[in-house]
Formats: C-alpha cells, sequence, structure tokens
C-alpha cells in the first residue's frame, strides 16, 4: 500500500514490479498455523534435515501481524473456522496461503459433519499441496512455487488488469460438471 | 477507556475489557485503572506455545495463575463416526491419524481389539507379533523425540528442538523403509501387517540402535544437568500419586509421581511378558521428573528394540485365515505401492475363484461376531483404550477411543493453578498433549 | 421396600425397559445388507437377527466370581439387595461386564473404588453407545474400571432410553471422568445427572444435535469430478 499502487502503467511499473517482487519473495515470513500432521511435518521442514533456512523462511512468526503466509497444516473443524478466519484476517496485506494436505485443501478423507470441505471455502488460498502429510520436499516445493508467484505478481493498474483477465478466464472456463473426462 | 482494541462492557461484576489483540500498551493501561489485577488470558487456540490447538483460559492475578481451564475441541474430526461408515480393516486408515504422533499404537490397539472380537488372538503370526512390538517400541522414541523437542522450543530452547527433530528424522527412515509411509501408516492390519519387512532393514535397525545410543546422551549432556533448563522445570507442574489416580492420568505423568505402572508389565500384550525391560520412574512428580522418565523410556525402548531384532524368525505376517487375510501381495510399482503383477496376472488371467475372493474380501471385508471389547496398550502418552462395539456386520458399530492425552489434559488446571504463567506452558508441555488424540 | 417399588415402576413410560428381550437389538435382511437399490443376488429372503451376547451364569471363571462375590456381598453390607442394582452380568470373550441400574451406579462405582477387595481405582472414562434397535434402552454408557492393586479390568454398562437419557454422574467418584462425561453429553446427549458442568466439549457451543447418534447422519457432502458424482460414504450402496 503506498507509491507503487499508484504508479501509471508502463516500463517504471514493470520495473518496480520487478523488483517489488523479488523482494518479497526473498523474505517471506510464514505464520505458524499448524493444526493436525501436517504441522509436525512443517515443523520438521524447518528442522535440521530439509533446513527451510536455506530459502530465508525458517523463522517462523508466532504473531500473525508479523507474517505474511499462512501455511495452514492440516484438517480445519467447524469449530476452528472462525478462528482460522480472524487469524488470516489480522495478517497484513500483502498476504498469501498455501493449503497444505488434501484435509485442508478439500476436506480429505473426513468427509462428516466436523470438518470443512476445504479450507477455500474460508480464505483464498494460492497454493493447494496435496500429501497425507505432504513430504517435506513437497512443502518446499510448494513454497518455491509460491515464490514463482509473488515474483511474478502485478502491482497497481497491471494488478487490476490481471484480475479482469482472469475472472474473463474463469467466466470463459467450462464448469466442473461438464467436463467429461478421465471417468467417462 | 474505549479503543478499538479494548472494548469496555459493564457487567455485574465491574467494568469487563474484551482485548482482542492490537496494542499491549492499551491493556495494561487498562489494568491499571481498574481496582484489581485481575486479567483474563485467553491463550490459543492459535498460538506458538500451547502444543497444537489448544485454548487455554487462564486468570491471572499479576504473575500469578490464579484459574485454569483448557477449551478443547478446535482439531476435532469425528473420526470415530466415520469408521462406522467403512469396514474394519480401512478402519486402520482412520484410527492412525487420531493421535498422529503415536500412529503405530492406534493401530495396534485397534487391531488387538478386531482380533479378540474375532476371536484369533492366538492365531496372529509370532512374526507379525514381534514386528508389532518393534514398531510400537520405534515410535515410542519418535514421539517422546518430539515431546521433548516441542518441549524443549516452547521453553525458547531451539537447540533442543533441532536435535530431536534429527534423531526423528532418523525413525521416520524406518519407518519410511519399512511401511512405505513417514505418518499415518496403516500398516498394522487386523490379523497381522499389511507387509513383511523389506530387504535390507533389519541392518537398516541395528545401525539406527548404534546411532541412537550414540545420541541419546547428547540430550543429558544438553538438558538434564542444565542449570536453566533444571531451573524451568524442577517443581514446576506438580502433580502427587493421589491426583494422577483421580485424575486418570497414566503414563510418564503417572510414572513421574513414583507408581511403576505400565501396561506392558502389568497387563501385557503382545508378548511383552516375554521381554526384559524396566519402567523408569521418579519420584519429584514434576515436568523435570516426566523429561527424566521419557529419556530413560527411550533407552529401555532401544534394549526392547534389539530384542525383537534378535527375535526375529522367518514366517508369515499375516492371519492363516483367507477370510480374513487380503490375498494382496503388495510389491513397489512404478506410481507407489500396489498389487503385484503376478498376483493380478493370476486373478485376471487364470483363476475366477481368486478374483471374486479378492473382490469380495476388498469391497465387502469380513463380518465380526456381535459384542464388545475394551482393549489397552502402553502408548508413550499413557493408557490407550479402544472400545470396540461390532453388531455382527462388515463395519464397526462403534469404536471410542480412550486417548491418553485427553485424559491427562485434565490435569492442566491441577498443575498450573498457583503457579507462574510462563510455568503453565511447562506444565502443558510436560504432559505432551497431542490434540489430534485430544480431540480425535 | 423401595427397591421392589422402583422395580414395579419400569414399565412405566420413561424408565428402561425389562431385560427379557434384551440381546437383539437388530434384524439384517437379505444376503449384502443393502437397504438402497434393488437386490439383485437372489438372496433377499435371507432374514438374520443381530444379537448380543446374553447373561452368563455362575461359575464365570477365573477371578471373575471372586469379584462378584465381593462386589454383591458389599452391596448387601449396605443394604442394597444385588439383584436390584445388578441387572445382568456378561462373560464374553473374556471379559466381565456388569448391566447396572442407573439409580445404583454412584452406589456401585464407590463400592468398587473403595472396598479392599475390589480396589478399581482407575476409571478409564465412559463411552456412549446408540442402539437404535434395542428398543427401550437405546443409549447405553460403557465404564471400564482397572485396578492397579489386583490388576484387573472390569466394564460397567448403563443403559437408558432415548425419551430419558438421565445417568447419575460418576464425577464425585472418580474425578476423571468430568470430560469423559461432557464428551458423551456432546455426542450422545448423555445428561449426566450431578455434573458439576455439562456443557460442549467438542463440538462448537451453539451446535444442534448429538453427531455420533445413530440417527445424526455423517454429515459428508457429494464429491464431484469432471461430471461424475461420489456420494458421501453414508448415503453409497453398501454393504453392513
Amino acid at each position: 500500500m503506498g507509491l507503487e499502487e499508484k504508479l501509471p502503467s508502463g516500463f517504471v511499473l514493470t520495473t518496480v514490479e520487478q523488483a517489488a517482487g523479488w523482494v518479497r519473495k526473498s523474505s517471506v515470513f510464514p505464520a505458524t498455523f499448524g493444526l493436525a500432521c501436517c504441522a509436525i511435518e512443517m515443523m520438521t521442514t524447518g528442522a535440521g534435515r530439509y533446513d527451510l533456512a536455506r530459502f530465508g523462511m525458517e523463522v517462523f512468526r508466532g504473531s500473525p501481524r508479523q507474517a505474511d503466509l499462512m501455511i495452514v497444516a492440516g484438517r480445519v473443524s467447524q469449530k476452528m473456522a472462525p478462528v482460522l478466519r480472524q487469524v488470516y484476517d489480522q495478517m497484513p496485506n500483502p498476504k498469501w496461503v498455501i493449503s497444505m494436505g488434501v484435509c485442508a485443501s478439500s476436506g480429505g478423507m473426513f468427509n462428516n459433519y466436523a470438518i470443512v470441505q476445504g479450507v477455500d471455502h474460508i480464505v483464498p488460498v494460492d497454493i493447494y499441496l496435496p500429501g497425507c502429510p505432504p513430504r517435506p520436499e513437497m512443502l518446499m516445493d510448494a513454497i518455491l512455487k509460491l515464490h514463482q508467484k509473488i515474483q511474478t505478481s502485478k502491482l497497481g493498474v497491471n494488478a487490476e488488469e490481471a484480475a479482469r483477465e482472469a475472472e474473463d478466464a474463469a467466466l470463459k472456463a467450462l464448469p466442473l460438471i461438464e467436463m467429461k473426462g478421465l471417468l467417462r | 477507556m474505549s479503543t478499538p482494541h479494548a472494548t469496555p462492557r459493564a457487567t455485574t461484576e465491574g467494568t469487563v475489557y474484551t482485548v482482542t489483540g492490537g496494542d499491549w500498551d492499551e491493556v495494561v493501561e487498562s489494568a491499571v485503572k481498574s481496582d484489581d489485577e485481575r486479567i483474563i488470558v485467553n491463550m490459543g487456540p492459535q498460538h506458538p506455545s500451547t502444543h497444537g490447538v489448544l485454548r487455554l483460559i487462564l486468570e491471572i492475578d499479576g504473575e500469578t495463575v490464579t484459574e485454569a481451564r483448557c477449551g478443547i475441541g478446535y482439531l476435532h474430526t469425528g473420526i470415530e463416526k466415520n469408521l462406522e461408515f467403512r469396514n474394519w480393516t480401512q478402519g486402520t486408515t482412520f484410527v492412525t491419524r487420531m493421535d498422529y504422533l503415536t500412529p503405530f499404537f492406534n493401530e495396534a490397539a485397534y487391531c488387538l481389539g478386531v482380533e479378540k472380537l474375532l476371536g484369533i488372538e492366538d492365531q496372529i503370526p509370532d512374526r507379525a507379533t514381534v514386528l508389532r512390538v518393534l514398531l510400537m517400541e520405534l515410535n515410542r522414541i519418535s514421539s517422546h523425540l518430539v515431546c521433548i523437542a516441542t518441549g524443549g522450543m516452547e521453553l525458547g530452547a531451539t537447540t533442543i528442538m533441532i536435535y530431536g527433530f534429527r534423531d526423528r528424522e532418523l525413525v521416520l527412515d524406518l519407518f519410511e523403509l519399512i511401511t512405505g509411509l513417514r505418518m499415518n501408516h496403516a500398516f498394522i492390519r487386523p490379523g497381522g501387517l499389511a507387509q513383511d519387512l523389506p530387504p535390507g532393514a533389519i541392518d537398516q535397525l541395528r545401525e539406527f540402535v548404534k546411532t541412537m545410543r550414540k545420541n541419546l546422551p547428547e540430550y543429558d549432556k544438553l538438558a538434564t544437568g542444565n542449570p536453566i533448563f533444571k531451573a524451568r522445570m524442577q517443581d514446576v507442574g506438580y502433580l502427587d500419586l493421589t491426583g494422577c489416580m483421580a485424575l486418570g492420568a497414566t503414563g510418564p505423568i503417572l510414572r513421574s509421581a513414583g507408581l511403576p505402572h505400565d501396561l506392558r508389565k502389568t497387563d501385557p500384550y503382545c508378548g511383552y511378558e516375554n521381554y526384559e525391560f524396566d519402567v523408569p520412574t521418579a519420584d519429584t512428580c514434576d515436568a523435570y521428573g516426566r523429561f527424566l522418565v521419557r529419556l530413560e523410556e527411550m533407552r529401555q525402548s532401544l534394549r526392547i528394540v534389539e530384542q525383537c531384532i534378535d527375535r526375529l524368525a522367518p514366517g508369515p505376517v499375516m492371519v492363516a485365515d483367507k477370510k480374513i487375510a487380503w490375498p494382496a501381495q503388495l510389491a513397489l510399482g512404478p506410481d507407489g505401492l500396489g498389487n503385484s503383477l503376478d498376483h493380478i496376472k493370476k486373478i485376471m488371467g487364470t483363476s475366477m475363484e481368486a478374483l471374486i475372493h479378492h473382490f469380495k474380501l476388498v469391497t465387502e471385508g469380513f463380518r465380526v461376531p456381535a459384542g464388545q471389547t475394551y482393549t489397552a496398550v502402553e502408548s508413550p502418552k499413557g493408557e490407550l483404550g479402544v472400545h470396540v462395539v461390532s453388531d455382527g456386520g462388515t463395519r464397526p458399530y462403534r469404536v471410542h477411543f480412550r486417548d491418553p492425552s485427553f485424559t491427562n489434559l485434565q490435569a492442566m488446571a491441577a498443575m498450573c493453578e498457583g503457579g507462574q504463567v510462563a510455568d503453565v506452558i511447562v506444565a502443558v508441555a510436560s504432559i505432551d498433549p497431542v490434540m489430534g488424540g485430544v480431540d480425535r | 421396600m423401595s427397591e421392589s417399588q422402583s422395580h414395579d415402576e419400569k414399565n412405566h413410560n420413561g424408565v428402561p425397559a425389562p431385560r427379557e428381550d434384551a440381546g437383539i437389538i437388530g434384524v439384517r435382511k437379505g444376503m449384502f445388507g443393502a437397504d438402497n437399490g434393488g437386490d439383485t443376488s437372489g438372496y433377499g429372503g435371507l432374514v438374520r437377527t443381530v444379537t448380543l451376547p446374553g447373561a452368563t451364569f455362575r461359575p464365570y471363571g477365573g477371578w471373575f466370581d471372586e469379584v462378584a462375590d465381593e462386589l454383591e456381598g458389599a452391596l448387601e453390607e449396605q443394604d442394597l439387595l444385588p439383584g436390584n442394582a445388578i441387572e445382568k452380568t456378561v462373560v464374553d470373550r473374556g471379559e466381565l461386564t456388569f448391566h447396572i441400574a442407573r439409580e445404583h451406579l454412584v452406589q456401585v462405582a464407590r463400592t468398587l473404588r473403595d472396598d479392599p477387595a475390589l480396589r478399581f481405582e482407575l476409571c478409564t472414562g465412559v463411552s456412549g453407545v446408540h442402539f437404535l434397535g434395542d428398543k427401550g434402552r437405546e443409549l447405553h454408557a460403557v465404564y471400564h474400571l482397572r485396578s492397579l492393586t489386583h490388576g484387573r479390568l472390569i466394564r460397567l454398562e448403563v443403559s437408558v432410553p432415548d425419551s430419558d437419557p438421565h445417568i447419575p454422574s460418576l464425577v464425585e467418584v472418580y474425578p476423571t471422568n468430568d470430560w469423559h462425561e461432557r464428551e458423551a453429553y456432546d455426542f450422545f446427549g448423555l445428561v449426566f445427572d450431578g455434573h458439576p458442568a455439562l456443557t460442549r466439549i467438542m463440538m462448537p457451543d451453539d451446535w444442534q444435535g448429538f453427531p455420533q447418534r445413530k440417527d445424526y447422519p455423517l454429515g459428508g457432502i457429494a464429491v464431484e469430478y469432471k461430471g461424475a458424482q461420489i456420494p458421501a460414504p453414508d448415503q453409497r450402496r453398501s454393504y453392513s
């Protein structure tokens, strides 16, 4: 939120975009949002063998106000959902969400009364990471992919343009129910 | 005083400020203005030091905790209900995800219950039982390592965490080699095991025992005699034997109060009576005693692992009864573990009966005679009991887990009230609650 | 005197049904137990009753007789007819179960805990079971008691009707049952009278219904993938 959002479209903006993207991706601060089994793998990723410090991300922030990445690691229950949303709301912009594991992504094997069937019902998700739980290498892969996404993210008028394009593409896309694919 | 972060609300007990995040100065200011120093702090459910999604509601007077309550259920997954819609074998896939740090104990307790209902306890092959013990003891080591590691991290001792997770990786390597997965294995099945040991596992196990023998003393060097560590842990989280019995606390908490109660000795299952090991105790009733008990238990587990390796004799790992044992012979394919090509060739090409049998067993499963059992195993956290009820169908009628974390967590209030705020963290860490087990 | 009166009252509404037909909790029809969808197997006429293990009579074997004798003796000393408190004794799969009348549960539990020959110091909590087919006593609360002194384990079972799910709380005898009883209330709607704070523990406070009862749906949603729909586990055609 500042000058960069007000720049006119053009090469100045794209240069600023690249610089801002590079800076942002190089210092991502994850908030600890460990819930279940995936949280243990998330901690493992931060510990010695997998060493998330190599990507400048080993410092997990306890407070959401100091974090810009939420790794939702584990199953989200109906009781936890409002808490999760509040933590997300407390994080400053720009912020990103990795939905770690199948339970966070889609409810997974717990298709029942207690579990939210996908954390994207509550917060926008940038990266869906499958696995039950995903291996630390998979989490690091998701984080690197997110870095790429942050690096190429747009600012100001370009961001509005990108959002419009994404919306158009989504409107034109074939609805899931009309896809006749692998199962038919 | 009214700000966006601290809204006042008049109650019968005076003005109550509800603070949601924001400026701590404002909280302090309003606390100074009010006539008493009582503050109710809501810690969690999302807090880096509460050991998972545990919510602690603390009433503090200055630095002293006058009242402590737990809020749980933030990870309630409905696993017990889900089990009722899957067949008996599929149940292991669910129970392994309850207390995700002790998957083998959940599976073993559940499978022992199902086997008791089926009446096939005596037919479980020796090799399967020995391997179950082996896996459970390895699991005990990894669970205690996480307890010590995260407990250290919550104290701010990050080095202990790095050490703990380093050694836990060694155990997980073994799990991955044997079961194919790092966590959530679903490897122990009603009737035996999913698979036999892979080639080379015995050598790796021996190597692991050697490495752990070398690594375990490092925790002693790092923590046991460390004056800061001792000052934080000693006389904190006090719960004596009377309190343990009343609150139903088992496991390291009970043993740190001096009672050598261990189901492996008092009510042996899986042939534990044939292994040589000691039940370590402490008489300090505090967090430090629990730490020492856990450390010593890891040594004893290593002893049992060694005995298991010596005891392993070639043989089947699944009951002979083809109505229960899955016919699959698993093999590692390009896309992960799956049925072996030979087996598929047989059932698809030459034997229609085998195909029908395979199909029936996998889709329908086996029937378990009506009745109920309670089987308990000594998990790293205490008595893990499973109440299994069958109505004679192919699916469990009701499975209830008496999880030790759930029961032990009740002791939190007794351990924390009257102590300092900072000691709450130590006390909770010494209970070692795993919310997946507490909430299920 | 009052004991016999309460026995007579058992035929009234809202009181546990008499024990005579106990054991049969349901009937299974057909080969596969599927009730949604036609049965093409030709085994549709098969009918099987589902029966839980019935009452066992003496001798029970092993230390079971000793525990039963001691318990009955201790109850008689307290002027309580054992036949009124213990409705049925079942020995099944090497486990001893006492079915206890709910009005005497606390006294029986206290006797089991305090009698030197019994000494069941540790209660491992309560587990609810909902038998829809066990008419008049649908809700069962199952307690497991462990004696560290003697190394024994027994089971107490209390059954109450859906219309009147009240059971006296055991918290005063076994404080550990605090959370366990709250959990059983949360999931089964069993009301434990005398519990210090019987509130929901797992589900959110404003949750409607008791999710682990058999008449409460699993609550899963159908999963859709590329035009194909897979119904939730409880909506599928399946074996039972």
